[in-house]
C-alpha cells in the first residue's frame, strides 16, 4: 500500500487545477483458487491485482483514472489524468490533512488462507468429490471449487479521511450432475464467508457435497414446473434474492435520483405488508457482503430500508449523499481500483416474522415451494423481476410433494411486497452471491425466514 | 507490441527442462464517458495491463496471473504457477497447442481511437443524449448516454513455438431512456458499435432506445397459453449463444451437454445451420488466433439440422481423439484457455421479418428477455426466461405484453423452429441475431 504522506500528496496533485473533491483508492488483492472437475484437480490459480483509482469531482462531473503503478510519479500521473478528465478550472493548491478513521472489522480472521498449505486445500476438493459420488450411482459428474481472497484497501480523500480495511473471504462450492432415464439434472451448493480458512471448522465439505448431489438426484424425478400465477412459499435463506431483486436495487439512491426506480419519491409510504422489515447490513459478522469500511472509506452500517411495511430510507454513496446534504449510508462500493464506486447493497435481509414454517406450508392448498433460489434480475424502472428456482417442489393440499424442473419465477417488485402474507420465525442467510450492476460485480449476502407470496407467476411448461 | 512479445519471450527463456510454458501479455487503454442532462457525469481514462502464465510439467498444469508488466513480478508469477502445477492431477492429455500449419487470416481490427480528441467523444455522447430525448415526446428521461472506446494489444508465446500478436480497437455508444404515458413507465436501450468513432450511427442508437421504451408502454401481463414465439434478433442471438455453449467439447467430454453422443443426428429443424466463424471481420468478436495461439477457422456445427461437430481446444481435442478446431477461448489474461465458440451465427433464411410475422395467427414477438442466467440450464436443457414484447394476432403486431415467462427445453426449441428471416444483425456479443419463430412455447402469465 502507500503511506499517508504519499496519499496526501496525491490528493493535492489531483486538486492542483481545482475541484470540489478528490479521492485516492488503493487496492492490493491476492486471490487463489483450486478447481476439481471430472475427478481431477484441474488447476490451481493464483492472482494478484494491485493499483490505485483516483477520482476528482468538479461540480457534477467526476473524472477518474486508475493505474497499476503505485510510485509517486505513477500516482501523480493518474491524479492529473483524473483532474483533466474532470476539467477542473481555477487552480491553486489544496493542502490536505488526513485523519485516520478506521472502523472495526465485522469479524476477526483466525487463519489466513495464505498460511494454509495448498495441499490442504486440494484435499478438501478430493474429499468433496468422493462424498458426492458416494451419494449414489446416478451422480455422473462432480465439480468442486475452493477460492480465497485477501483484499487490502486504503482510502484517502480531500475531506481529510484516511481509512483502510483488510477483507478476507473464503468460498467453497460443489456442482453435481445426475444422470437418469429422463436426462441429466444438476445440483449445487456453496458456502462463503468473510473469514479465513476457519470456514472449514464450521462447514464439512463432505456435507456441502452431499447437499449438491442430493439436489441433482432429487430432480431426476422432477416434473415440469407449473405455468401461471399461484402462491409461492420460499424456504429460509432462499428468499433473500427475491428481496434483492424485488426492491433492493430499486432502493439504491443513484437509480432513485434519476427516477429510474419504481420506488422513487415513495419514502414514508407504505410499500409492503406490515410483516416486512428490510435491512441492509454491511456490519453483519462474517457474512459474504460484510466489511469494515466501504470502498469510499465510510464505516459499514446497518440500514433499515423498510420498517413494518413503510419505506424508511434509500441506500447512499458519497456523491449521492452530498447532493442531498446527508451522510453516506456506507453503501459506496466498487469491483476493483479500476472502477468508480456506486450505490450497492451489502447483506440484505428480512427480519423474522410470527409464523411457524410448517404452518405456512400447511396453509397453502396449491402452490410452489422454493427451497433454493438461483440468481435473479430486475428492471428497476418497471419493477419487473425474475429469479430462478434451483430446487423447488409442488405444494398440494398443504404438503410438499413432487420435485420440479428448473425455471424462472417472474413478478413485479412493488406488487410482490404487498402480497407477502405469511412470514416465518426461522431466519437464515442464503448462499454467497455476486451482484452485478453496470458491469461491476461485488460480493453480497442475503437472508430471509420462510415466507409466502400470495401470487407469483411460475414460468414452467405444465398446465 | 514488440515490447509485449519481448516480455513474453523473456519469461519463456526461464523455462526449465521438460517444462511447457505459455505466456499471454496484454495492455490497453480505455476511455469511458457518461453524460447526464447536458453535462459530463463521469469521464474515465485508463491504462491497464496484465500477464497470465500457464505451466505444464510432468503432465500437471498450474496457472498464475498478475496485473503488472514488471519483470520481477512476472518471475514471481512464474514461480507461483510452477508451484500450483505441482498440485494438479496428472493428465496425459494436458499440453500446449502444437502448431498445426493453419495460417491465421489477416484481420484489420485496429483504428487509432486515441488519436481522436476527448472533446469529440464527449460531444458524441451529448449528441446521443439529445437525439434520444428528441426522438419521442413520451421520453421523459435519458437515464444515461455513454461513449466508450478501448484499444488493446496482446502478445502470446509458448515453448511449443507459437508466437502471435493482436491489436484491436472498439468504440461504442449506448443510451438508456425512460418513457412515460399515463401511469406507465417503460425503459429501453440503444447502442451503436464499431472499431472507431466515425462508424457509430447515433440516430439508430437513439431510435432503437426510443422504440424499445415506447413500444412497451401500456404493457400488461397476459394469460398463460402455448403459442408461437418470434425472437427479435437481439433475443435470438442470446438463444444462439446458449445453444452454441452446449456444443463445447469440454461440456461434451465431461457429460454436461444434452447433445453429447448425438453427432450425426438430427438435433434441429432442417432450417437450422449453425456456423462459428471468428475469421469473419464483420463479427466484433473476430480474431485471427484462438486462446492457444492457433489460427481460428470457420466451423460448421449444425448443417440443416444435423449435428456435425463440437468445438475443441487442444486439450479436449486430444481427449476426444480429434484435432483442435481453433476454439480455445480465454477471459483475458486471468484464466487458462477454455473452449467455446467466438462468432456463431444461425444462417439467415429467405423471408423477410415482416413476412415471417405475417404468417403467424397467434404469437408473441419477444423483444426482451431477462434471467437467462438463472432460468436456463445448459446441462438439462430446461429453458425458462422472463419476457416482454408484443402480441401477434392474425399476422399483425398487437398489444404490448410484460411480466410473462416463456418456457420449453433447448432440445425441443431447436426442433420446433418454424422460420428464420433474412435480417441477420451483427451484435456486440459472440453471436449474431436473426428474427426466428419457434412453435409451441409455453407463455406463463396471469
Amino acid at each position: 500500500m502507500i503511506d499517508e504522506a504519499l496519499a496526501a500528496k496525491t490528493i493535492s496533485t489531483a486538486l492542483e487545477t481545482g475541484g470540489d473533491f478528490a479521492e485516492v483508492f488503493v487496492e492490493d488483492k491476492r486471490s487463489s483458487s483450486a478447481v476439481l472437475d471430472d475427478g481431477k484437480i484441474e488447476e490451481l490459480t493464483s492472482g494478484r491485482d494491485r493499483g490505485a483509482g483516483i477520482r476528482v469531482v468538479v461540480g457534477d462531473t467526476t473524472g477518474f483514472a486508475h493505474t497499476a503503478d503505485l510510485s509517486e510519479s505513477g500516482l501523480a500521473e493518474a491524479a492529473r489524468a483524473a483532474a483533466s478528465a474532470a476539467r477542473g478550472g481555477g487552480g491553486g493548491t489544496n493542502e490536505v490533512e488526513l485523519t485516520r478513521q478506521d472502523a472495526p472489522r465485522p469479524s476477526e480472521i483466525a487463519v489466513y488462507p495464505s498460511d494454509v498449505p495448498k495441499v490442504t486445500k486440494v484435499e478438501l476438493l478430493k474429499k468433496a468429490d468422493e462424498a458426492a459420488r458416494e451419494v449414489g450411482a446416478a451422480i455422473s459428474q462432480v465439480s468442486a471449487r475452493y477460492g480465497d481472497s485477501r483484499r487490502q484497501i486504503l482510502v484517502a480523500n480531500s475531506n481529510g479521511l484516511l481509512a483502510s480495511d483488510d477483507q478476507v473471504k473464503t468460498l467453497f462450492s460443489v456442482g453435481c450432475v445426475a444422470m437418469g432415464d429422463t436426462g441429466m439434472q444438476t445440483g449445487r451448493e456453496s458456502v462463503g464467508h468473510t473469514i479465513g480458512f476457519e470456514l472449514f471448522d464450521q462447514y464439512d465439505v463432505a456435507e456441502i457435497a452431499r447437499k449438491a448431489a442430493n439436489r441433482a438426484i432429487t430432480k431426476l424425478d422432477a416434473v415440469a414446473a407449473p405455468s401461471g400465477s399461484m402462491p409461492v412459499v420460499v424456504g429460509p435463506g432462499g428468499g433473500g434474492v427475491l428481496f434483492h431483486e424485488a426492491c433492493g436495487h430499486g432502493l439504491e439512491a443513484d437509480l432513485v435520483a434519476k427516477s429510474a426506480s419504481v420506488f422513487a419519491g415513495r419514502k414514508g409510504e407504505k410499500v409492503a405488508t406490515d410483516l416486512v422489515t428490510l435491512i441492509d447490513d454491511g456490519t453483519m459478522s462474517a457474512e459474504w457482503g460484510a466489511f469494515a469500511i466501504d470502498d469510499e472509506g465510510r464505516p459499514a452500517q446497518a440500514n433499515t430500508l423498510i420498517e413494518e411495511g413503510v419505506l424508511t430510507d434509500y441506500m447512499w454513496d458519497h456523491l449521492r449523499a452530498v447532493k442531498e446534504g446527508r451522510p453516506s449510508s456506507g453503501n459506496g462500493r466498487r469491483q476493483s481500483y479500476q472502477h468508480l464506486p456506486m450505490v450497492r447493497m451489502t447483506n440484505t435481509y428480512i427480519a423474522n416474522g410470527p409464523d411457524k414454517p410448517e404452518d405456512i406450508i400447511a396453509a397453502t392448498e396449491k402452490g410452489v415451494y422454493v427451497a433454493q433460489l438461483g440468481g435473479g434480475q430486475v428492471n428497476t424502472t418497471t419493477g419487473d423481476f425474475v429469479f430462478g428456482m434451483l430446487e423447488a417442489y409442488l405444494i398440494e393440499d398443504g404438503k410438499i410433494t413432487s420435485p420440479l424442473r428448473e425455471g424462472n419465477l417472474i413478478g413485479n417488485g412493488p406488487e410482490v411486497l404487498t402480497r407477502i402474507d405469511m412470514l416465518g420465525d426461522d431466519f437464515a442467510m442464503g448462499s454467497p452471491g455476486t451482484c452485478g450492476k453496470d458491469g461491476q460485480g461485488v460480493p453480497v449476502g442475503d437472508g430471509t425466514p420462510t415466507l409466502r407470496v400470495t401470487a407469483l407467476t411460475v414460468g414452467g411448461t405444465a398446465a | 507490441m514488440t515490447e509485449l512479445l519481448d516480455l513474453a519471450d523473456r519469461v519463456l527463456a526461464l523455462a526449465q527442462d521438460g517444462e511447457q510454458l505459455e505466456v499471454v501479455a496484454v495492455k490497453g487503454t480505455d476511455t469511458e464517458i457518461r453524460v447526464y442532462e447536458g453535462d459530463i457525469e463521469s469521464l474515465t481514462s485508463s491504462e491497464s495491463q496484465g500477464v497470465g502464465i500457464r505451466v505444464i510439467a510432468d503432465q500437471r498444469q498450474g496457472f498464475a496471473y498478475c496485473g503488472s508488466l514488471d519483470f520481477d513480478v512476472l518471475t514471481e508469477t512464474l514461480t507461483e504457477a510452477r508451484d500450483n502445477a505441482s498440485f494438479g492431477t496428472e493428465d496425459e492429455f494436458l499440453g500446449l497447442a502444437e502448431p498445426d500449419g493453419v495460417k491465421p487470416v489477416e484481420l484489420d481490427l485496429f483504428r487509432d481511437v486515441n488519436a481522436v480528441e476527448t472533446t469529440a467523444k464527449i460531444d458524441l455522447a451529448l449528441e446521443l443524449e439529445k437525439a434520444a430525448k428528441a426522438r419521442d415526446p413520451r421520453i421523459s428521461i435519458v437515464e444515461s448516454a455513454d461513449y466508450y472506446d478501448g484499444f488493446g494489444e496482446s502478445a502470446f508465446a509458448t515453448t511449443a513455438g507459437i508466437r502471435s500478436t493482436t491489436k484491436e480497437s472498439t468504440a461504442y455508444v449506448s443510451v438508456s431512456v425512460i418513457a412515460n404515458e399515463g401511469d406507465d413507465t417503460q425503459d429501453g436501450f440503444g447502442y451503436a458499435i464499431g472499431r472507431e468513432l466515425s462508424e457509430l450511427d447515433i440516430d439508430k442508437a437513439a431510435a432503437d432506445a426510443a422504440k424499445r421504451a415506447t413500444q412497451l408502454l401500456g404493457a400488461k401481463q397476459a394469460p398463460s397459453e402455448r403459442l408461437t414465439v418470434v425472437l427479435d434478433p437481439y433475443v435470438a442471438a442470446q438463444f444462439t449463444g446458449i445453444i452454441a455453449g452446449t456444443l463445447s467439447g469440454e461440456r461434451v467430454l465431461k457429460g454436461r451437454s444434452p447433445f453429447a453422443d448425438r453427432l450425426g443426428e438430427m438435433v434441429a429443424d432442417t432450417k437450422i445451420t449453425l456456423v462459428d466463424d471468428p475469421t469473419d471481420p464483420r463479427a466484433l468478436t473476430a480474431s485471427a488466433t484462438d486462446g492457444e495461439g492457433l489460427a481460428t477457422r470457420r466451423n460448421l456445427l449444425i448443417d440443416a439440422g444435423e449435428l456435425k461437430s463440437f468445438v475443441h481446444n487442444s486439450y479436449t481435442a486430444r481427449r476426444a481423439g480429434t484435432a483442435s478446431t481453433g476454439s480455445a477461448v480465454r477471459g483475458g489474461f486471468k484464466s487458462t484457455p477454455g473452449v467455446g465458440t467466438r462468432a456463431v451465427s444461425i444462417q439467415p433464411g429467405e423471408i423477410s421479418r415482416e413476412d415471417l410475422i405475417a404468417g403467424i395467427d397467434n404469437g408473441l414477438l419477444v423483444t426482451s428477455v431477462s434471467g437467462l442466467h438463472s432460468g436456463v440450464n445448459p446441462t438439462s436443457g430446461d429453458f425458462s426466461t422472463g419476457a416482454s414484447g408484443l402480441r401477434i394476432r392474425n399476422g399483425e403486431l398487437a398489444e404490448p405484453i410484460r411480466e410473462v415467462t416463456i418456457a420449453s427445453t433447448l432440445q425441443r426449441m431447436m426442433l420446433d423452429v418454424m422460420a428464420i428471416a433474412d435480417d441477420t444483425e451483427w451484435l456486440p456479443m459472440s453471436a449474431t441475431g436473426v428474427t426466428m419463430s419457434i412453435a409451441d412455447v409455453t407463455m406463463s402469465g396471469s
